[in-house]
C-alpha cells in the first residue's frame, strides 16, 4: 500500500535516516482550529522570551 | 548641547536612534549617517526573492521619520573615526562621504561627544572567487536576497527558471552559503523552502533538483552549535528537525562546505573531510560571508589605529573577552554586556557591527586547514534589543554624566525569535516557528543543552506563518514611529 508521505525515504540515504512527519502531523500544520490554538501559545511563549531578553 | 552620532540606519541604529531621539529630547542633538535613503526590513527580502511583495512593500523613505523624530540625517557613509580629535582639535569626530541629499561624493567631518557603530555587516562576496565581481559587488554567477534591490533581481532571475521548467527544461537549484566562514544561514534556509513552495504552487516542482550547500557541520546548527528542543514530549537536536524538514520537501544536502569558487553554472567546495568537489546548477542563491563595513580609525597624530578599535574581521571591539582561548574554555559570560569600546569609553557597536568574541558553533577546519564554520549569528530581535540598551546607556551618560551606569543585554542572557517562512498565503503557507533561549548556550546555567528547554522550541505551521506577517507588518509600523511604537517590543 503507497503512503505518499513515505515515498521520500527512499530517495537519499539522508532522508531514509531521519523521520518525515505523516498524514495526520501534515494535516495539522494547516488545520485552521488546532493552528489558531498554536499561534496563540507560540504568541505568548514568544512574549515570555521578548519579556526575559529585555 | 551634546551630539550622538549613529553610524547605520538599519535594524540596530535606527532602534539606538529613535529611542535615544525620543528620550532625549530637543535637549540633545542625534544625529544618523547612513549611506541608504530608505528603511529595508530585511527579513521579508525572502518574499520579494520569491516574487510574493515588491522592493516598495519592504522599504520606506527614511528622511521624513527622521524629520519627524528631530533626528538631523546624513545620508552618507562613514569613512574614519579620529576618537582623539586631530592636530588641531580635541573633538572626536567621523568623517563621512555623502551617497544623496545631492551632495555625493563630498567629504564632512562631524563631531560627537558619543558614537555608536551600527553599521552592520559589508557583504563579502569577494571573499570567494566567483561570487563577488571583483569590485565589492555580487557577481553574475547567483544571486541574493541580502538587499532588496537583491531580492528583486533573484525573483526575475527564478520567474525565467519557472518557465523554462514550464516548458520542459529541468532546473538545478542551490542554495545555501558561499564560503565557509558565512553566517545567516536561516536566511538561506528560508529562501530554499520558499522556492520549494513556489514551485510547488507553479506546479513544476517534479522538474526542480533541489541542493542545500552550507558550511555548517550539521543541518540545523544555524550559527548556533544547533539547539535542542521540545517536540512530541521529546527533547531533541534541531539537527532531527531539519534533516525532517529537508527529506520531506525532497531536498538533498551539502554540508560542512566551504565554497572554494564559483562560476558560470558551477561551484566548487571543500568539505571538512578534506575532499573537494563541484555542483552544477542553474539557479544558485549563495549567502556572502560578512566583515566589517571597513571603517579606519586614526589617533590625534594621525597615526592608524584601526587595529586598536577594530577586530581583524572590521567589527568593533567592545566589552567582550577576545582572549578566552580554546573551545573548551568559553564561557557564556565571554560575550559582551554593555557595547562599549574599551579604548573609547563614548564609542560603542550596535548589532551586527560588533566583534564576538568567538564563535557559538564548534571550531572545525579541513585537513588542509580550511575553517569551515559558521560565524555567530546576530539576528534581528539581539539586535534591536542591543540597539535599545546602548541607547539607553548613552542617554543616561548624556544626561547624568560620565559615571551613569549603563545598561546590559547579554545574548548569553537574551532569546531571539526566528519565524523562518517556508512559504507565503494565509491558509496555505507555512513557517517554522522557533525561539530559542539564549542566543548563546549558557552550560552553567542549563547542563546538557545549554539553554531553557521550556523557551527553545520549534514547530512547523501556518500559525507560524501568520506570525512572521504581523511582525512583518508590526516592525515596519514600529519603524515608522507610528502612535504606540514604543510599546512594540524588539
Ligand atoms: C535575507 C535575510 C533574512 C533575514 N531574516 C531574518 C529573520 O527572519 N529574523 C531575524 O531576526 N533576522 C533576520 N535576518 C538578520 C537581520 O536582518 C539582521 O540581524 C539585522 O538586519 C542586523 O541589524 P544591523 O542593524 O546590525 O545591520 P543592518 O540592518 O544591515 O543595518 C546596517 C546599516 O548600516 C548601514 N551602513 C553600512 N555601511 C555604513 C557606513 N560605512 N556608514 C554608515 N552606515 C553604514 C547600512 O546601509 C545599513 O543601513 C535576516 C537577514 C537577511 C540577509
Amino acid at each position: 500500500m503507497k503512503k505518499e508521505e513515505e515515498i521520500n525515504f527512499q530517495k537519499s540515504e539522508d532522508f531514509s535516516r531521519t523521520m518525515i512527519p505523516g498524514a495526520f502531523a501534515r494535516k495539522m500544520r494547516t488545520c485552521l482550529i488546532w493552528q489558531f490554538i498554536r499561534f496563540v501559545i507560540i504568541n505568548v511563549k514568544m512574549i515570555i522570551v521578548v519579556g526575559k531578553s529585555h | 548641547m551634546a551630539r550622538l552620532v549613529v553610524l547605520g540606519g538599519g535594524v540596530a541604529g535606527h532602534t539606538t536612534a529613535t529611542f535615544a531621539a525620543k528620550w532625549l529630547g530637543s535637549a540633545h542633538e542625534v544625529v544618523v549617517v547612513t549611506p541608504n535613503a530608505k528603511w529595508n526590513w530585511i527579513p521579508s527580502n525572502i518574499w520579494v526573492g520569491v516574487g510574493q511583495m515588491t522592493k516598495e512593500e519592504v522599504t520606506f523613505d527614511l528622511a521624513s521619520v527622521y524629520a519627524k523624530a528631530g533626528i538631523t540625517y546624513k545620508q552618507a557613509k562613514a569613512v574614519s573615526l579620529n576618537p582623539e580629535g586631530n592636530s588641531s582639535s580635541d573633538k572626536a569626530f567621523v568623517t563621512i562621504e555623502y551617497t544623496g541629499q545631492d551632495k555625493d561624493g563630498t567629504s564632512e567631518n562631524i563631531e560627537y561627544d558619543y558614537i555608536v557603530n551600527a553599521t552592520g555587516p559589508k557583504l563579502n562576496f569577494d571573499a570567494t572567487p566567483g561570487l563577488g565581481n571583483g569590485e565589492g559587488q555580487m557577481g553574475n554567477n547567483t544571486v541574493s536576497v541580502c538587499t532588496a534591490e537583491h531580492a528583486v533581481h533573484a525573483s526575475h532571475k527564478l520567474t525565467e527558471a519557472i518557465e523554462k521548467m514550464k516548458k520542459g527544461e529541468r532546473q538545478r537549484f542551490l542554495i545555501g552559503t558561499g564560503h565557509g566562514m558565512c553566517t545567516c544561514q536561516g536566511a538561506a534556509f528560508e529562501y530554499i523552502f520558499n522556492i520549494e513552495h513556489e514551485l510547488r504552487k507553479a506546479g513544476v516542482r517534479e522538474m526542480a533538483d533541489m541542493k542545500w550547500i552550507s558550511n555548517e557541520s550539521f543541518l540545523g546548527d544555524f550559527g548556533m552549535g544547533g539547539l535542542h528542543m521540545k517536540v512530541g514530549g521529546y527533547v531533541v537536536s534541531s539537527k532531527l528537525f531539519a534533516e525532517s524538514l529537508f527529506a520531506e520537501r525532497d531536498v538533498e544536502w551539502l554540508i560542512g562546505a566551504h565554497t572554494s569558487k564559483v562560476e558560470a553554472g558551477k561551484v566548487e567546495y571543500e568539505l571538512l573531510d578534506g575532499s573537494k568537489g563541484e555542483e552544477e546548477f542553474d539557479f544558485a542563491m549563495l549567502i556572502p560571508p560578512f566583515a566589517g563595513v571597513g571603517i579606519k580609525a586614526y589617533d590625534k597624530a594621525g597615526e592608524d589605529i584601526t587595529g586598536t578599535v577594530f577586530a581583524p574581521n572590521g567589527f568593533m571591539k567592545v566589552d567582550a573577552k577576545y582572549d578566552a582561548g580554546a573551545y573548551e574554555n568559553w564561557k557564556a559570560s565571554d560575550w559582551p554586556r554593555t557595547y562599549q569600546n574599551p579604548t573609547y569609553s563614548n564609542m560603542f557597536a550596535a548589532g551586527i557591527a560588533f566583534a564576538p568574541p568567538h564563535l557559538i558553533s564548534k571550531p572545525m577546519s579541513s585537513p588542509n586547514g580550511t575553517p569551515i564554520n559558521p560565524t555567530p549569528p546576530r539576528t534581528g530581535m539581539p539586535s534591536g534589543i542591543i540597539g535599545k540598551a546602548v541607547a539607553h546607556s548613552v542617554c543616561d551618560l548624556m544626561t547624568k554624566g560620565e559615571s551613569a551606569h549603563l545598561h546590559e543585554a547579554s545574548m548569553a542572557e537574551m532569546g531571539a525569535a526566528c519565524v523562518a517562512s517556508a512559504g507565503k498565503g494565509i491558509f496555505t503557507g507555512t513557517a517554522a516557528a522557533m525561539t530559542v533561549y539564549p542566543v548563546v548556550p549558557d552550560f552553567e546555567k542549563y547542563p546538557g543543552t545549554g539553554r531553557d528547554t521550556d523557551y527553545t522550541f520549534g514547530e512547523i505551521g501556518l500559525a507560524g506563518h501568520w506570525i512572521k506577517h504581523i511582525l512583518h507588518f508590526l516592525f515596519i509600523y514600529k519603524a515608522k514611529l507610528n502612535p504606540g511604537w514604543t510599546l512594540i517590543p524588539e
